[in-house]
């Protein structure tokens, strides 16, 4: 726990919105061992994470299956009591008071739409507005914006079974903002869209987080999300915080390798050269892979004395290979 | 072949996991089979041999529906709601691409469900109706494989109908309707509720020649020796094979003019 | 007490659009009415959706009425082969079947879909109720409402309208009284029942259809005289599950029969008492299934 670095993104606590504070969740796992017999396992799907998010921040929050992001979320959402710790969201504790929360809050499961599947999509938002009991003009105000940013209107009399995946998550996140919600939520809000769905929403989030309001916690497994519209990422891993700050940071953290990649005159055995690995092969291409600290340079000096070269270039590390590292390299942090 | 039997088996193995569920099931199957039994013992006390029937043989009729209603899906619950979902989401266009035949398909799953569900669901209600009622059981191996014969064939008779029902939801959308409809008329006609031979007059003799008496009725007259000698026995399971070769028959048809429509939901 | 960390003051405009009100702070759904409110919002979209689909929804009522008239049917053709059945008339046990099939048949239609809870814990769309401003329990009462199910109730009703017509009682203000009174009950007693299902889903939902055996197994029970059945079979329908206190007990100040099991009479009065026992009962499983679901997810 102690490990863990917490980064106070606002330079206060008088802001934050959501505070965790040396949180836990326990599970006990039973395992059938025999025809009747059971064996429990305690599995600590949260150990002891703290960290506070500042009023409009739109904060990435990733890690690999089952490292405790949703756990995370369901406990921020009071869906889960904690096992230990304090969680505060707009000054609430979630666990004790779910239902006031929920008026608060908004939340976008990914894979599941909230939707309702036979009816117009109007009719999915008029529930919303009585349901959270929204005042009329200020729905009809928060209505029109999300309808004009996400390209709803011709949707609004269209049953949802008749939208296509996209649509129906672009659908799924005006239901969600609708009542004004001060936290957003948003569960892998890009699973499985094509690339012009994926671009239509992040440029609405662009939007939401530019309006500054709204403090946006995003978990996906789709980078580019982060990279656009995160400035801050955490990530989790077996249960704890493993980073908490930017982009770049987790780039320096990951420890990782640059590839310089080769075009050769002709097919060649894997070169040899001295501060680098070859990676690949392929036709009269190779990849080698240097250190992100060391110079290209030299490499590439060495590299033009002793082959035939025709063109080359420098690919800097995606950011999944170094979450990959900092997933598998946890212990030396 | 190969494939069939891997999907018949699939359909085994996906029933079997449900340990929990299938011990619920046959705890209600107990509960039922008993409220059944008591009043059929009642009806039977006031009239002895009604149906042709003594009153054990009315007993053991009432497991042995107990024993078959999920096998035979009586009240439905076989592979019908998951295609009628595959059809309203649309999902069925790619079932439509593969290698196999839909109707193929389905039925060597729905036959892997009833495979396990003869010993899960079967088995076990008749095993804890010996311990609370005197039952007539068979007396000769060849009456217990007669038996199972017409279970089998009672099986693909109920397949048959219920996929015509799913394929409704071509036209329909949400066949939620249908089901329902299709599962009373299978449940009365069955003889689920009362033997069609206590069915009065015109309305006894029609059951018993529509295609829901092989459910039931034809598999538990064979248990009982009701069938009347081998002939009999060879005429009743002949009688449910028509119905099954008539209704497989007519699901083709229908399949074949549902594919031409296709109407993928969400396009 | 909770906000401490954030004071009332303090709470910031969020505008989205900028400089407009902040919803009211008071919490909803507090009252009573306020969750009857919630309630009836949610099965209007759930009619509205089965509206969706007109034939559909035509067809499922009118097969939900036909399946219990066809279940009728085969009390009928019993009595075609006897006047009487464990020593009651016909119009008796119409009687007998008609308050049991209005009972479960109410609750069947106010929160019949609550067997679903097990479903929805297994694919983790109960998630998305918890995080609404409405009680879980309104959320799952009014999920996949159908008013087909009223089907199921007319039926019952003119079935019981018909014994009542052929049955010779002996009218007290008392006993003109005790039939909505044990109706009621006895919507109660099957909605307690259902509930306390729903509640064991939370923890066992692979184990749904027990719940099964003792509301439609109950109506099954209940709709035949209790002379029919083993005495300890109305036992355990009088002090383990209550279910006799939903017609059985009732029924026998206005038929007249004798008491299936040789209480005192004032037993056959104490329906509401019993149904309110059972419903207390019901909402202190209903929190425990829904705390143990909150405490270990799913």
């Amino acid at each position: 726990m102690g490990r863990t670095e917490v980064r106070d993104g606002t330079g206060g606590t008088g802001d934050a919105v959501i505070r965790l504070d040396g949180v836990c969740k326990v599970f006990d796992v039973y395992r059938r061992t025999g025809l009747l017999r059971r064996e429990r396992r305690e599995v600590r799907a949260v150990d002891g994470i703290s960290f506070e998010v500042a009023r409009g921040e739109t904060v990435g929050y990733i890690g690999p299956n089952g490292a405790g992001k949703s756990t995370t979320i369901k406990m921020l959402t009071g869906i889960l009591v904690p096992s230990g710790g304090s969680v505060r969201v707009a000054g609430i504790d979630p666990s004790r008071e779910r239902t006031r929360l929920a008026r608060r809050i908004g939340v976008v499961f990914g894979q599941r739409t909230t939707l309702w599947w036979d009816l117009p999509l109007r009719d999915s938002y008029d529930l919303v507005r009585r349901m959270y009991r929204v005042e009329p003009a200020r729905f009809r105000a928060n209505l029109d914006r999300c309808v004009d940013l996400l390209d709803l209107g011709p949707l609004l009399e269209v049953p949802v079974r008749q939208l296509s995946l996209g649509q129906r998550m672009r659908g799924d996140i005006a239901a969600a903002l609708l009542h004004d919600p001060e936290v957003l939520y948003l569960d892998e809000p890009t699973i499985g869209l094509d690339v012009i769905s994926k671009a239509k929403v992040r440029q609405f989030l662009a939007e939401v987080k530019a309006a500054g309001a709204t403090t946006v916690l995003l978990t996906t497994h789709d980078l580019t999300d982060i990279e656009q519209l995160c400035e801050r990422v955490m990530v989790i891993d077996h249960g704890r915080l493993v980073h908490d700050g930017d982009l770049a940071g987790l780039h320096a953290v990951g420890a990782s390798e640059r590839v310089l990649v080769v075009d050769f005159a002709r097919e060649l055995p894997a070169v040899d050269v001295p501060g680098a690995r070859t990676v690949r092969v392929e036709g009269p291409r190779q990849w080698l892979s240097f250190p992100a600290s060391a110079s290209a340079a030299p490499l590439v000096a060495e590299v033009a004395a002793r082959y035939p070269l025709v063109d080359l270039s420098v690919r800097e590390p995606a950011i999944e290979e170094v979450i990959a590292r900092l997933y598998g390299d946890r212990a030396s942090l | 072949m190969g494939v069939y039997r891997a999907v018949l088996a699939g359909g085994f193995r996906r029933y079997a996991t449900y340990r929990v569920a299938t011990l619920a099931g046959v705890f209600t199957n107990a509960v039922f089979g008993m409220i059944m039994a008591y009043t059929y013992i009642a009806l039977w006390r006031v009239r002895p041999h009604l149906g042709g029937y003594d009153e054990t043989q009315a007993v053991t009729f009432v497991w042995l529906g107990q024993a078959l209603l999920t096998t035979t899906a009586l009240m439905g619950g076989g592979c019908e709601t998951e295609l009628i979902n595959r059809i309203r989401t649309g999902d069925v266009a790619i079932d439509l691409y593969r290698p196999v035949d839909l109707q193929g398909w389905w039925l060597a799953t729905d036959l892997g469900r009833a495979a396990f569900q003869v010993v899960g669901r079967g088995v076990l209600p008749m095993a804890v109706a010996a311990l609370l009622f005197p039952l007539a059981w068979p007396s000769s191996p060849l009456v217990w494989l007669a038996f199972l014969v017409a279970v089998a064939l009672g099986v693909v008779v109920s397949f048959a109908v219920r996929y015509l029902v799913a394929l409704v939801a071509f036209w329909l959308l949400d066949g939620a309707g249908v089901v329902i409809l299709s599962n009373l008329v299978a449940l009365f006609f069955s003889g689920m509720v009362l033997p069609l031979t206590v069915f009065p007059g015109a309305l006894g003799t029609a059951a018993r020649v529509l295609p829901w008496s092989a459910l039931l009725q034809v598999p538990a007259d064979v248990f009982l020796g009701r069938a009347g000698g081998a002939a009999g026995v060879l005429g009743r399971l002949a009688f449910q094979a028509a119905w099954a070769a008539v209704l497989l028959g007519a699901g083709r048809l229908m399949q074949s003019v549902a594919t031409r429509k296709v109407v993928v939901q969400g396009g | 007490m909770a906000d401490a960390g954030v004071p009332r003051a303090g709470r910031p405009v969020r505008p989205f659009p900028p400089g407009e009100p902040v919803p009211p702070e008071e919490p909803a759904w507090r009252r009573p009415a306020d969750g009857l409110r919630a309630y009836g919002l949610i099965v209007g979209m759930w009619t509205r959706s089965a509206l969706a689909y007109r034939l559909s929804f035509v067809m499922m009522t009118f097969g939900n009425g036909a399946l219990t008239a066809l279940d009728f049917a085969a009390v009928a053709i019993i009595f075609g082969h006897t006047t009487r059945l464990g020593g009651f008339s016909l119009a008796q046990t119409a009687f007998l079947y008609g308050t049991s099939g209005m009972a479960i048949g109410l609750a069947d239609l106010l929160l019949g879909s609550m067997d679903g809870l097990g479903q929805r814990v297994r694919d983790g769309t109960l998630d998305a109720m918890l995080v609404r401003p409405v009680p879980v329990f309104v959320q799952v009462a009014a999920d996949r409402f159908a008013l087909r199910r009223l089907g199921r109730v007319s039926q019952a009703a003119l079935v019981l309208a018909w014994s009542l017509s052929r049955l010779d009682v002996a009218w007290t203000p008392g006993t003109v009284l005790l039939l909505p009174v044990m109706l009621v009950s006895g919507a109660a007693i099957f909605s307690a029942v259902f509930t306390l299902g729903a509640a064991f889903q939370f923890r066992f939902g692979d184990a749904s259809e027990v719940q099964n055996s003792f509301t439609y197994g109950g109506n099954a029970l209940t709709q035949y005289p209790p002379t029919v059945f083993a005495k300890e079979l109305v036992r355990g329908a009088t002090f383990v599950v209550p279910l006799a206190f939903v017609n059985w007990l009732p029924a026998t100040l206005i038929l007249g029969t004798p008491q299936p099991l040789g209480l005192p009479r004032w037993v056959d009065w104490v329906s509401p008492l019993v149904a309110a026992a059972v419903c207390a009962a019901a909402a202190v499983a209903w929190q425990a299934g829904l705390r143990s679901y909150r405490s270990t997810g799913s």
